[in-house]
């Protein structure tokens, strides 16, 4: 029964914190940027607006596709505050991540299109490094299971320092950051004018948006669990890493895929495989 | 009333000197951040509320303007920015140009100057503003 | 019991009946009718045998021995004469038929073979093959009436053989069944050659040279497999032990490694793991059917299966790991060039290599909890993998083409092909099903012990969902304008498509209820319920039916646009205006990362890496 109302507070509370975040995000961009920057409810102000214009589509299947998507990413994160085991609540989310590239997929725009094979590029770059997370946290807690994990005695964190380093690694292409924001971006200056998102418009639009609010509050909650034993140090732990992002955001230009994908593996097997393996050795 | 909020525009170039369409540029600098109002260069009209178009329309880029006017999602507003774009300035008189962007969009705001001042530009997108309120209420009522 | 028996004898009736009939009336009613009865008898048979502990069974039949012996004597007469036609600088094919049956033959005629009591066993993962073998097969060799109609309407210079593919089809059958149910492993081997035979006749049926040189190349690595296995046979009959194979499986481990390792060798071999993957890749000219019968959802699955039964003996040795690694190194590799492809068939190939690898990196450990996964992926595949090969088959005919390119927006000029497709492709990679529950399962049951295998399934499993998304991408990317349709003339495949894809769907929605109450059996416990994800799974079971649900609902609030092309629209969407001002197509290709995953960069490597592997596989079990 608790379980549940975890899980439900989890997907009500999601968009609240995220839209804060993303708000207080664009804050701390703009003055790095020497900018006064939006309000702090921006995100907020944006994803009304979007849901009170028209719905343009090239087809039917696309609004559908992002609802979908919409579905599963809930999901994802419901399962995760409701602590379920960690693994499929990541499966939930790279099926959630799948049908937005389908839903981009079906447009068939050709910004669109490369904006979704770019997604699956950035899928193909990020996953392995976010299912190993789960793995070395097995390894370092002995268990899958979040509720178990989060009720754990010792953090993961001091026997997974790589693990964490790669995690913050690719944690950049999850959140569509600079230089990994190549499918798309927050900034419009993008050759691929919105990549992946050009073809949504009002409503679906916002639904995007609030899939990505929700992936980050997932993605930042794996960072915690690394914490899981010290609830403060872990929320300061997630502060400071988002810092870190919106830091690398402002300080990087975009590269190509081929440096984002050969990256992102190299360090996925020197920190992520490395660090699982001297644990493997030396317990 | 949210959408007052967070206008997002689109900016497009048209037959112009590039005067205007640095000084609109210039609105998203340090100096004038129109981020302020929550306004977002979008770059896709799919995504824009607001049009913003520099310079005059001519035979070539009249069918873009109006592809780009078709494919932004209601309410949405036009702004017109310089001479250029209101009515062709001193380009009118050329044998391909049809004249300023009214002659192939309604336009919902006229920006005058030569080039249009930052300052000035941000005051039409304020205006523009009261005119995509209006238009969503039209929406709303209707 | 006597039902297994039925099933291993009476394909070759139909198999017989349809060698002497030309008439195409005759050749359809004939599968069907056969077809119905062995899907039928096999189902009767799963359901008396998925729930108890296995059953062993003597066959009461005057001198077993020597019918087996004799076969063996045609069999190789069989291989002599397939290689008549050889290139002469191919004398090893030859070579390699006369050795192992010199020695098996050598052996038999010298009495030294140990006797065998019992000839067959019985018990759930038998049921599951026959269930595969006997629905999937069938519902195959039911497409194969109509697709060779089609076939030979296309190439029109070929000589009709179509009685003789669609015989060979039900003699695979038999020899399949045979495989699974023997127990001793002498029939195991008749069997398991007859297969290869089989393979042969089908990849060369067009009688083109590259057809004739692919089949030549499976025969090849075909036979190493099987001189494996005649080794194995020789090896037990030497050492006086035993020549069961359920009693082997019992034996200490370190009498029986040696042939329990070559007899998976034969297995892999057959599966088509590395370095073997390469005959499965040309087996890609034989028409699809047979691309879909032999080369991904039964034959090969006999490999997996062989080795999933040497399971309890290579479990925590050290040649088992090197069984697993092996495995996990055809997954992996298949499904990183998987990815650089862009011939639907190939890719389907590929994909078929590296589900192969994972069953067999699932084997190769050996828990219960891995063989569990193993056993699930095997049904998963067969059902998904055989309707992908033949929605592939009718797409080709329709559309002249197995380029994946060529399947953009494929949904609105083949609607039903289509759908389809997309049922075997959700059933194949989209999470709860599929794959995802076996990565789930390796990852679960390997994390404690070395990080290697969860870290293989991990990459593996990413580049998976890379192709397939992107394929899915492809079939839905829906266009603009009006398109013909295209599904005229598909005529009896309809019954097998639409099948397969019931079973697919069936096989996503039941596989939490098959993995409690027809595996748990077989090995004990169930994963999903030990590790308390029975929740998550029925959450996501279910969330999986909404997005049908969610597109079949009209909106009403939707504004139909054009594509954002910069502006530069013209009045037909697939094309934009130039800087020339007059309207040019657009196009767009999708990634295929070949400077990473192209098969020139990565096959040698993989060649190379497997067999180190292999190699170790056989030496560290003397060191
Ligand atoms: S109005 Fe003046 S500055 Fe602006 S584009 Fe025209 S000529 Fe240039």
């Amino acid at each position: 029964m608790n379980a549940w109302i975890w899980g439900i507070v989890g997907i009500l509370l999601t968009p609240v914190v995220a839209g804060l975040v993303g708000g207080i995000d664009r804050v701390i961009t703009a003055k790095m940027q020497g900018r006064m920057g939006p309000p702090v409810l921006q995100p907020f102000y944006d994803v009304m607006k979007l849901f009170s214009k028209q719905n343009l589509v090239l087809n039917r299947f696309h609004h559908d596709l992002v609802i979908c998507s919409l579905i599963f990413t809930v999901a994802a994160v419901g399962l995760l505050f409701a602590g379920e085991n960690l693994l499929m609540c990541i499966f939930a989310l790279v099926v959630g991540n799948v049908f937005l590239v389908l839903a981009a997929y079906s447009t068939n725009s050709p910004y669109s299109m490369l904006g979704a094979d770019r997604e699956l590029l950035q899928m193909l770059a990020a996953e392995p490094m976010i299912l190993l997370a789960a793995v070395g946290i097995y390894m370092a807690t002995g268990t899958f299971d979040i509720n178990l994990i989060a009720s754990g005695t010792h953090s993961a964190i001091q026997y997974l320092p790589g693990v964490f380093f790669g995690l913050i690694y690719v944690l950049t292409i999850k959140l569509r950051k600079s230089p990994f924001d190549l499918s798309t971006s927050h900034h419009a200056h993008q050759e691929l004018v919105k990549g992946l998102s050009t073809e949504f418009a009002g409503p679906s639009l916002a639904l995007f948006e609030i899939i990505h609010w929700y992936e980050t509050v997932f993605v930042m909650a794996l960072i915690y669990l690394f914490f899981a034993s010290r609830p403060i140090v872990g929320i300061v732990a997630v502060l400071i890493v988002y810092f870190l992002e919106i830091l690398i955001d402002n300080i990087n230009a975009r590269v190509k895929w081929d440096l984002m994908l050969a990256s992102a593996w190299v360090i996925t097997l020197i920190f992520g495989l490395g660090n699982l393996m001297l644990l493997f050795i030396l317990k | 009333m949210s959408i007052k909020k967070s206008p997002w525009i689109i900016h497009y170039d048209g037959s112009s000197c590039n005067g205007c369409d640095i000084e609109v540029l210039a609105c998203l600098t340090p100096l004038y951040d129109i981020e302020r109002f929550g306004i977002i260069n979008v770059g896709n009209p799919k995504h824009a509320d607001i049009l913003l178009i520099t310079g005059g329309v001519n035979q070539q880029n009249k069918t873009v303007i109006k592809n780009l006017y078709d494919q932004m999602a209601e309410p949405k507003a036009v702004v017109a920015i310089g001479a250029c774009a209101c009515t062709g300035h001193f380009f009118a008189e050329c044998y391909n140009m049809l004249g300023g962007v009214d002659t192939v969009i309604p336009v919902d705001v006229f920006v005058p100057g030569c080039a249009a001042r930052p300052e000035v530009i941000i005051d039409g997108v304020v205006k523009a503003l009261a005119v995509l309120e209006k238009k969503q209420q039209e929406k709303v009522t209707a | 019991m006597e039902l297994a028996i039925f099933l291993i004898f009476f394909p070759l009736l139909p198999a017989v009946l349809l060698v002497f009939s030309k008439n195409a009336f005759f050749q359809k009613w004939i599968t069907i009718i056969a077809s119905t009865v062995i899907a039928a008898a096999s189902v009767l048979f799963a359901i008396q045998y998925m729930k108890g502990s296995g059953e062993y069974s003597t066959f009461i039949c005057p001198l077993p021995n020597q019918l087996i012996m004799i076969g063996d004597i045609i069999l190789a007469l069989v291989f002599l004469f397939i290689c008549r036609k050889l290139p002469l600088r191919r004398y090893w094919i030859p070579l390699l038929v006369i050795v192992q049956y010199g020695l098996v033959l050598f052996y038999d005629f010298s009495g030294r073979m140990p006797e065998v009591t019992h000839y067959l066993y019985l018990d759930g993962l038998t049921a599951v093959m026959a269930v595969v073998i006997g629905i999937v097969g069938t519902l195959i060799a039911i497409y194969t009436v109509g697709y060779m109609k089609h076939y030979h309407h296309e190439h029109p210079e070929l000589s009709n053989r179509t009685h003789l593919f669609l015989a060979t089809i039900f003699l695979f059958f038999s020899a399949m069944f045979g495989i699974i149910f023997s127990n001793s492993i002498t029939w195991i081997y008749f069997f398991w050659e007859i297969t290869t035979v089989c393979s042969f006749i089908m990849i060369s049926y067009s009688r083109e040279p590259i057809a004739i040189q692919n089949a030549f190349r499976a025969l090849w690595m075909l036979l190493v497999g099987g001189l494996s296995f005649a080794l194995a046979i020789i090896y037990l009959a030497d050492s006086g032990y035993t020549l069961e194979l359920q009693r082997l499986m019992m034996m200490p481990v370190a009498f029986v490694l040696l042939p329990v390792l070559l007899i998976c060798f034969a297995g892999m071999n057959k599966a088509a793991l590395y370095p073997f993957g390469n005959w499965l890749l040309g087996a890609m000219v034989a028409p699809t059917p047979a691309s879909a019968l032999l080369h991904s959802s039964t034959m090969v699955k006999a490999g997996v299966y062989l080795v999933i039964r040497c399971a309890p003996i290579l479990k925590g040795t050290t040649a088992g790991a090197m069984v697993a690694l092996l495995g996990g190194l055809s997954f992996l590799a298949a499904s990183a060039m998987a990815v650089s492809q862009r011939n639907s068939k190939r890719v389907l190939a590929y994909s078929t290599i590296a589900n192969l690898g994972l069953i067999v990196l699932c084997a190769g450990i050996g828990t219960s909890f891995t063989l569990w996964a193993a056993v699930l992926i095997i049904i998963f595949h067969a059902v998904a993998k055989a309707l992908m090969f033949l929605c592939v088959g009718t797409v080709s005919h329709q559309t002249n083409s197995l380029d994946i390119e060529d399947m953009q927006g494929l949904i609105a000029s083949m609607p039903y092909v289509t759908i389809i497709m997309l049922i075997g492709l959700s059933g194949m990679f989209l999470a709860p099903f599929g794959m995802l529950i076996s990565k789930w399962a390796v990852i679960q049951a390997l994390a404690i012990r070395s990080p290697i295998f969860p870290a293989i399934v991990i990459f593996g499993g990413s580049l998976m969902l890379f192709f397939w998304t992107k394929w899915f991408g492809q079939l839905i990317a829906i266009p603009n304008a009006r398109q013909q349709n295209l599904e005229q003339g598909i005529g009896i495949e309809w019954v097998a498509l639409w099948g397969l894809a019931i079973l697919t769907i069936a096989a996503c929605v039941c596989y939490p209820l098959i993995g409690q109450y027809w595996l748990v059996p077989m090995y004990g416990w169930n994963p999903m319920l030990y590790d308390k994800i029975e929740l998550s799974i029925a959450i996501m079971l279910g969330l999986m039916l909404l997005p049908p649900i969610i597109l079949l609902i009209r909106k009403k609030h939707l504004v139909y646009t054009t594509p954002y092309l910069g502006g530069a629209n013209v009045a037909n969407p697939q094309e934009f205006m130039g800087s020339l001002s007059s309207p040019r197509p657009w196009a767009f290709k999708n990634y295929y990362l070949t400077r990473f995953f192209g098969e020139e960069v990565l096959m040698r490597w993989t060649i190379a890496g497997s067999i180190v592997l292999l190699i170790l596989m056989f030496l560290v079990e003397k060191l």
